[in-house]
């Protein structure tokens, strides 16, 4: 039976279908769905952990103690976990690991677009890309089959387009086996398992050995194939990109790399004897063209296509056109009469939403003229007008750092470092600890709305949930800072504006470190609402003042503002900043 | 075998992604080839959605490409108005008579299109753009969230396809208690393009 599935709920079907028992994860656009979807079957133990690092670690345990296990994350997330990923390399493993990193061309929901690729050959392990959800449903199974056999974790590559794409999966009616019933012991290996220098200096070679053979192992793979066609011309793609290339060149000749590290070099010399000439087809990075370049081997690649962003059907028509490759007319025929994007249609950028928390702080740290250091998460959306209340925003925890960076280098200004509460738990913790430690006057400010809100509301362990639904015990912000030895803290309700002003002038007075939480539930999940304000034309002078929140319900109209309740979650912020008290609840 | 390409184009909230999962069904259950993408990172967040989906007897790209589009669904006019460079002479757009404005226009920094604007950009390439009052004809029937449904109904139409099909594809994934609410807006849908083609 066929089911339609995203890459990402194939991944966790093919995890669960081949006895995957543990999957550790946090959660990061576009692989979040992973674990969600893994978390819903019998028999497994799935969990978000505070970040990428720490779920890394999770598998590698479960992995020693001979279990299947899959920890999932999203590109910048394989950054947070190098240093496990590396050590893991070194000692392997028993039981089978997969590390799914999916990559964001185009950077849809991301802060760059690092090509993870490099990370096989980075980090020395081997790495499969899948191009359809039944590839990447298959292709856990042959990483878990991989890990084994050679003794290493293997990487999946995802991107966007594959995690957030569907497409037809083969399904089973029977589950996998079960787990055994005897409790295995921990098999004790201290020469393989701890890297002090004398041990690790074992290791390498082997590793090196590794290597060679699973290239060898690539030769006979079936996930590398040469498919025949026209000799004119030979591709050589993976992944989305193999799609698309294959969608423009119907009749070509293509050599489709399912194992993307360490590539099948004989195989290479074999498919490029057989043609005329070959462009590799890839995003981002001249991953494989560099390597086959190395071989000797004369390919077209990116001097034909940028290095930058996604690459779509259209798209490599319009290069392969411009670089002699495609005839001119199969590429005119296909390009748009119109402008894509005229001027007379307003952009629509992504805003904090109606209701939400993190606009009463950033309407009061914009009028009180701080410098604000910020972090990852929906509180980034801080920085668009017309709040534009958020002055840096790089990668997860951050901000902390940063902030206390700027005020050990002496600026005049007034700053303060906001975190979201999640992202907190993530890496906020230690540069928090680094402000106390080394005496900064920081004010942190966590704005906690309780949950993982930019990514859908995932759990975390400030939440007293986990992710397969069990009530844990949940930390408490307050008592953590406290326990870090901070002795200023306060907590208090975004909504309330003056309260909340009153704070931030009391804490930025102060010449101690300090930690204010600005707590209030994101409404997107609590789906909370209150009755909507009215303004009355009568009174509104049009002064703008409301506007200035940027809060999507609030309306321009011919010489006042209209507040649609559709759309409107009743928070009373706009009733809180009017001048003239136009603005009331009836 | 004949191949379909759809684009639905429209704000997050309003069902575009139900709908691109059912359409995505229906195409497998009518023994087609299924590929269907979708970009949504920011989209509850107000921002816009845009979801692919195709049909075939063999898919490659889960991407529809410029000029091949045969059905735009647009669930709200401007975003609609987005796609005109993917259209085609051969085009069919069912687009929603419905504004959200964005940011900048309630900001009095810009205006929203006129629905001639916006008809007159689609028309440069697509041969017949299909008006309907489908968040009117939800809340008439008690519940905006249907509007898409709506959509599917009046597009049902037009693509064919057993209706009993469609009809079961639709019940199948909506949750049960709102199945008799969706059963009814995709009938409405049908009805609308046979009375009330604009």
């Amino acid at each position: 039976m066929k089911k339609i599935m995203t890459g990402n709920e194939a991944i966790a079907y093919g995890a669960y279908m081949n006895g995957v028992r543990v999957g550790s994860a946090y959660p990061g656009t576009p692989s979040t769905e992973i674990l969600e979807s893994f978390a819903g079957y019998p028999h497994v133990f799935a969990e978000w952990a505070p970040n990428e690092k720490v779920a890394l670690d999770v598998g590698i345990g479960a992995a020693y103690a001979g279990t299947r296990a899959m920890v999932a994350m999203k590109h910048v997330g394989v950054n947070v976990a190098a240093d496990s990923l590396f050590y893991v390399v070194y000692t392997g493993l028993k039981g089978g690991l997969v590390i799914v990193t999916a990559d964001d061309p185009n950077m849809h929901s991301s802060q760059n677009e690092q090509d993870n690729r490099n990370y096989a050959k980075f980090a020395k392990l081997p790495m499969l890309e899948p191009s359809d959800s039944e590839e990447a449903k298959q292709f856990v199974g042959l990483a878990l089959e991989m890990s084994e056999k050679f003794d290493t974790p293997v990487m999946l590559r995802s991107v966007t387009r594959l995690s957030h794409s569907s497409s037809p999966v083969e399904v089973s009616k029977e589950g996998p086996p079960l787990p055994p019933e005897d409790l295995p012991l921990y098999e004790r290996n201290i020469q393989k398992y701890v890297m002090v220098p004398a041990n690790a200096r074992l290791r390498h070679p082997l590793i090196e050995a590794r290597l060679k053979k699973l290239a060898e192992y690539a030769e006979t793979l079936p996930v590398n194939r040469i498919e025949p066609g026209d000799d004119t011309l030979g591709i050589i793609a993976a992944g989305a990109a193999y799609q698309y290339a294959r969608e423009v060149f119907p009749e070509a000749t293509f050599l489709k790399l399912g194992m993307v590290y360490p590539l099948p070099e004989k195989m290479i010399r074999k498919f490029a004897a057989g043609v005329e000439k070959i462009l590799v087809v890839e995003e981002l990075d001249p991953f494989f063209e560099e390597q086959i370049r190395l071989m000797g081997i004369e390919v077209r690649g990116k001097d034909v296509f940028p290095v930058i962003g996604e690459l779509t059907p259209n798209l490599i028509r319009k290069y392969t056109a411009k670089a002699g490759l495609l005839g001119e007319n199969s590429y005119k025929n296909k390009v748009a009469a119109t402008d894509s994007n005229p001027d007379i249609l307003p952009i629509r950028p992504p805003m904090l939403c109606p209701g939400c928390g993190h606009r009463g702080l950033f309407h009061v740290l914009r009028e009180a003229d701080v410098v604000v250091f910020g972090d990852i998460g929906c509180y980034a959306l801080g920085a668009a007008p017309p709040l534009s209340a958020v002055h840096t925003c790089g990668c997860m925890g951050a901000s902390v750092g940063v902030a206390h960076g700027v005020s050990k280098a002496g600026v005049q200004d007034r700053i303060v470092a906001v975190i979201g509460d999640s992202t907190f738990f993530h890496a906020g913790i230690h540069p928090l600890i680094n402000t106390l430690y080394n005496g900064s006057s920081v004010t942190t400010i966590i704005t906690d709305n309780s949950i993982t809100a930019m990514t859908g509301h995932q759990q975390h362990p400030g939440t007293g949930i986990t992710l397969q639904k069990q009530q844990t015990k949940a930390v408490n912000l307050e008592q953590l800072v406290r326990g870090i030895g901070f002795e200023k803290i306060d907590t208090c309700d975004p909504y309330d504006l003056d309260n909340l002003s009153q704070v931030l002038e009391d804490h930025l007075a102060s010449e101690q470190p300090s930690v204010i939480i600005a707590k209030r539930s994101c409404v997107l999940y609590t789906r909370e609402k209150d009755e909507p304000p009215q303004v009355d034309p009568e009174e509104c002078t049009d002064c703008g003042t409301c506007l200035e929140l940027g809060c999507s319900p609030l309306l321009q109209e011919e010489g006042y503002v209209r507040i649609d309740p559709l759309l409107c979650n009743g928070c009373g912020l706009c009733i809180q900043v009017c001048p003239v008290g136009a603005i009331t609840r009836e | 075998m004949k191949k379909f390409d759809f684009i639905l184009a429209g704000v997050g909230g309003q069902g575009t992604i139900l709908a691109s999962n059912i359409l995505a069904e229906v195409g497998l259950e009518l023994g087609y080839e299924v590929k269907k993408s979708e970009i949504l990172g920011m989209a509850q967040r107000g921002g816009t959605v845009e979801s692919h989906v195709r049909w075939g007897e063999k898919v490659y790209s889960p991407l529809v490409e410029e000029g091949e589009v045969d059905f735009l669904l647009g669930f709200e006019m401007l975003e609609a108005g987005r796609w005109s460079s993917f259209l085609k002479e051969e085009s069919k757009v069912i687009i929603n008579r419905y504004q959200i404005p964005p940011p900048a226009v309630n900001l009095g920094k810009a205006k929203y299109p006129k629905e001639k604007e916006i008809e007159s950009l689609l028309k440069a390439t697509a041969g017949e753009v299909i008006w309907v009052d489908a968040l009117k004809t939800a809340q008439d029937l008690g519940n905006p969230a249907v509007a898409g449904v709506v959509l599917l109904g009046v597009l049902s139409t037009q693509v064919g396809g057993s209706t009993e099909i469609w009809q079961k594809v639709v019940e199948r994934l909506v949750p049960v208690k709102f199945q008799e609410l969706n059963r009814k807006a995709f009938q409405m849908g049908r009805q609308v393009t046979t009375t009330e083609k604009i």
